[in-house]
């Protein structure tokens, strides 16, 4: 099944398919380390519902549910 | 022989790697502060030493990547490169790097690896990623990367012998040190060397790569200004890397990831099953939807009611000592203009700065705290939908919440934004918000025009809150009107690391209470020193009458015969001071008590204060009386003195500007006066009123209720009114009547523009908001 980062549950693991957007946004995402082929799980989601919180190699990051939408993710 | 050249050692790293913890232990308390033009980042400096031999280090603010989209960002670029002027070119990098996050710290790395200089791969928190079941081999990394790694553990300052021996055995070397960097298909090298060639000798390889890279990006925007056909050829390049399937920005990522996982291969040990850490269980409660949010909101309720209440009492001993010290230099020296620029500029002056120490010290220890424990990202977590309604992040909250204290530390706290706009945007919106200052005035003039006592008990506290009120509905609105004009850009993303929570070191709190106090007290300080003693002279000059005799002698003519009766009363007064002080507090605790009374050995205390006091009381009434018509004069004298002034005469001048808002010449020259801190106001209008400066609030409220209009129009009539009070007090609410937020504006900035802007654009503001309270209260009225 295959969704955007931002549609997944607190607790699912997924692995990023494509990523597309702005350029200059896209280099900053892939510099944190989001890339075709890697997994992430989603933590949780900030009180308002926005940003989300994931796990990705060994660490923890936190980006808008706007950003998430551009990331293609499989269900793992 | 020749002379040594001390080596230059810089430190570049991700944020949250201990990297600043590392300095500090290389180059303990001896730092210095590296500016540049034209940014407002700063770098530290240091020295550190090993076997004999110095080395300068250099602290780069923390970064996850070299790709510069800033003129901010181009300073460790710059730094690197040698090209800062005035700044030698490092010999050494030491790439610090987190054990327990390796891949991603490694990228960073990857990236140093083409600079053309030996680097050194610190690997801290070994302790952290091994309660995480990681074990990092760091011989095999350091092989197969092709760099010396060095174990290190920087907080309890374990492996810094070993880091600084690999770096001075690197010192002097052909770089980079047989490191292998990461491989870029040959498709794009080849655009870079045609890039390169184009551009002629003066872009080194890196410079060439990042151009093809950061699409937007700030070399891009540099070198097109000196090369105008460059976009076009920068495109094309990037059209035909798209097209074999090496296309920007994913080429980047994927080569250094891929190299990354390369080289960590057989490297990295990590648990089968993920270690569930401190982190995890903390985190489930913090950034709960609910348990998270009611945590967040009482701490900081914490934080502002401890920059509210316990910067008061040291604030109120700088104030009184301030006061004792300018009175104690108008009693010993004769008076005259040097004695008066000492006590009424310079130390005035002087404790006018010194005031905000307390507050900018209590909130940077938290912030510290906050931010060394990894609080601050979950801060920032919690409050980003919030904030992003008038395009900011989360992290212009604490900035913001702080400034509702006062507007100083709270711009300064808008350094944790690494986004240049929305810190600019935090920073011009901040002193919108009613901080501690605002207080006073707010507080004089609902005593005097809507008191409790006549418009019933909820008039005042409605009339406070709404004065609060505005700075809450203002700000964030002006914040989204800059971020859509001015400070216009696109939306920087929101990726922000959640970092494991730490104890934080009580090194690092103190330091950097320490540096923000002393930015504050050196840079902005003198700025707000200089101002107060311009006010002062406006205020003191003409110091003779129309006559030309001097105020200061017609002052002293009139006290000379009362000099005696004076020191006997002061006398009297410091004898009963004690027991004075301890009755109005039992005579308070009574009034509260009401009919039920106080208990019997404090009743019995009370009337035995009473009787101390009450001879002594009597003795003084006479010389009282005896004085309060001389006193009268000489507030008489001293409000001529300020009518005459320079501001004095400005404020006249001004009258008719003023006059829409429902101000006559004397509230248009303490609304002047006040230019160096809103709270000026109260003091000064005592002066002008004829009341002397000490006027206590509830004198200097009836003289406001009895103040009438001198000329034109209105002569005769009563100056106040509702409507008048509501627009002096929206526009102090809106004002940027404070010297000190924009010396701190210029200095965060780094420029005078925006501390003038944000200057015009409040009093803008204010005299808008007051005219409409007055224009339309008078007529409702």
């Amino acid at each position: 099944m295959s969704a955007s980062l931002d549609q997944l549950k607190v607790g699912q693991r997924a692995r990023i398919q494509t990523m597309s957007g702005d350029p200059a946004i896209l280099q900053r995402l892939m510099e944190m380390g989001l890339l075709e082929g890697e997994v992430v799980e989603v933590i949780g989601f900030a009180p308002l519902g926005d940003p989300i919180e994931i796990r990705l190699r060994d660490y923890r990051l936190s980006l808008r549910r706007r950003e998430a939408a551009s990331i293609a993710v499989a269900l793992v | 022989m020749i002379a040594t050249r001390t080596t230059t050692v810089a430190l570049v790293g991700n944020p949250n790697t201990g990297k600043t913890t590392l300095f500090n232990a290389l180059s303990g308390l001896r730092q210095r502060v590296g500016n540049y033009p034209g940014v407002t980042v700063e770098t530290k400096k240091g020295r550190m030493t090993w076997k004999d031999q110095g080395f300068d280090l250099i602290d780069l603010p923390g970064t996850y990547s070299l790709a510069p989209r800033s003129p901010d960002e181009m300073v460790a670029v710059d730094l690197i490169l040698g090209h800062q002027a005035g700044e030698p070119r490092p010999d050494v990098l030491v790439s610090i790097v987190d054990a327990a996050n390796l891949e991603r710290n490694l990228y960073l790395t990857t990236q140093a690896l083409e600079m053309g200089i030996p680097v050194v791969v610190a690997l801290n928190m070994i302790d952290v990623a091994q309660a995480q079941g990681i074990l990092v081999d760091a011989d095999k990394l350091g092989k197969q990367l092709g760099v010396t790694v060095v174990p290190i553990q920087a907080n309890k300052r374990r492996g810094l012998d070993e880091l600084k021996q690999a770096v001075a055995a690197c010192a002097g070397r052909a770089a980079p040190n047989g490191a292998v960097a990461p491989a870029f298909p040959d498709a794009f090298e080849q655009e870079v060397s045609a890039l390169q060639k184009s551009l002629g000798e003066e872009v080194e390889p890196f410079v060439a790569r990042r151009l093809l890279l950061d699409v937007g990006g700030y070399i891009e925007t540099k070198l097109e200004a000196k090369h105008p056909d460059l976009k076009q050829r920068v495109e094309d390049a990037r059209q035909r890397l798209q097209q074999a399937g090496a296309g920007v920005p994913g080429v980047e990522a994927r080569v250094r990831y891929g190299w990354i996982r390369q080289n960590t291969a057989g490297c990295i040990q990590r648990p089968a099953q993920r270690v569930v850490t401190w982190t995890d269980r903390i985190d489930r409660v913090l950034t709960h939807r609910v348990f998270g949010t009611i945590i967040f909101l009482a701490l900081m309720l914490l934080v502002f009611w401890s920059i509210f209440k316990w910067a008061t009492p040291a604030m109120d001993l700088i104030n009184e000592a301030k006061d004792a010290l300018g009175g104690w230099i108008n009693d010993a020296l004769p008076a005259g203009p040097l004695t008066s620029l000492l006590a009424d500029g310079v130390v005035k002056g002087v404790g006018g700065v010194v005031v905000f120490l307390p507050q900018i010290l209590i909130l940077f220890g938290f912030i510290a705290v906050l931010e060394d424990c990894g609080y601050m990202a979950r801060a920032a977590f919690l409050m980003d939908r919030l904030m992003a309604r008038c395009g900011l992040s989360g992290k212009s909250f604490i900035p913001m919440l702080s400034s509702m204290a006062c507007a100083i530390p709270g711009i300064m706290a808008a350094r944790v934004i690494e986004n240049q706009r929305d810190r600019f945007t935090t920073i011009l919106v901040a002193p919108l918000m009613s901080c501690s200052a605002r207080l006073p005035v707010y507080l004089l003039l609902i005593a005097a025009f809507l008191p409790a006592s006549v418009y019933g008990e909820w008039t005042p506290v409605l009339t406070m809150f709404a004065m609060y009120l505005i700075g809450l509905i203002v700000a964030p609105l002006i914040a989204l009107l800059l971020k859509r004009t001015l400070l216009r850009g696109e939306t920087p993303v929101f990726v922000m690391e959640m970092p494991l929570y730490k104890r934080p070191s009580l090194r690092t709190v103190l330091r950097r209470m320490f540096d923000a106090g002393w930015a504050f007290v050196y840079r902005a300080g003198t700025l707000i020193l200089a101002s107060m003693i311009v006010v002062w002279a406006l205020l003191y000059f003409p110091n003779t009458d129309a006559n030309g005799v001097k105020y200061d002698d017609r002052i002293a003519a009139l006290n000379e015969p009362h000099e005696e009766a004076r020191k006997e009363l002061k006398a009297l007064k410091v004898s009963i001071a004690k027991e004075s002080e301890e009755l109005e507090k039992l005579n308070t605790a009574a009034q509260h008590a009401g009919e039920a009374g106080l208990p019997a050995a404090d009743e019995a205390r009370r009337e035995e204060l009473e009787a101390a006091v009450k001879p002594v009381e009597e003795k003084m009434e006479p010389l009282q009386a005896r004085l309060k018509p001389i006193d009268e004069a000489i507030n008489k004298i001293k409000g001529e003195w300020k009518a005459n002034s320079l501001l004095g005469q400005l404020g006249h001048i001004i009258e008719p500007v003023v006059a829409p808002l429902g101000w006559d010449w004397r509230i248009g020259t303490a609304a002047l006066a006040s230019f160096p801190a809103r709270e000026v106001i109260v003091g000064t209008l005592g002066i002008i009123y004829d009341l002397g400066e000490e006027a206590e609030e509830s004198d200097l409220a009836t003289a406001l209720q009895e103040a009438k209009w001198e000329s034109g129009p209105k002569a005769g009539q009563p100056v106040f009114s509702i409507p008048v009070a509501l627009s002096i007090m929206v526009f102090f609410a809106l004002c940027a009547q404070c010297a000190s937020t924009l010396a701190v504006i210029k200095r965060e900035t780094r420029s005078w523009g925006w501390a003038a802007f944000t200057f015009g654009y409040m009093t803008a503001l204010a005299y808008i908001g007051a005219l409409l309270v007055y224009q339309i209260g008078s007529r409702i009225v």
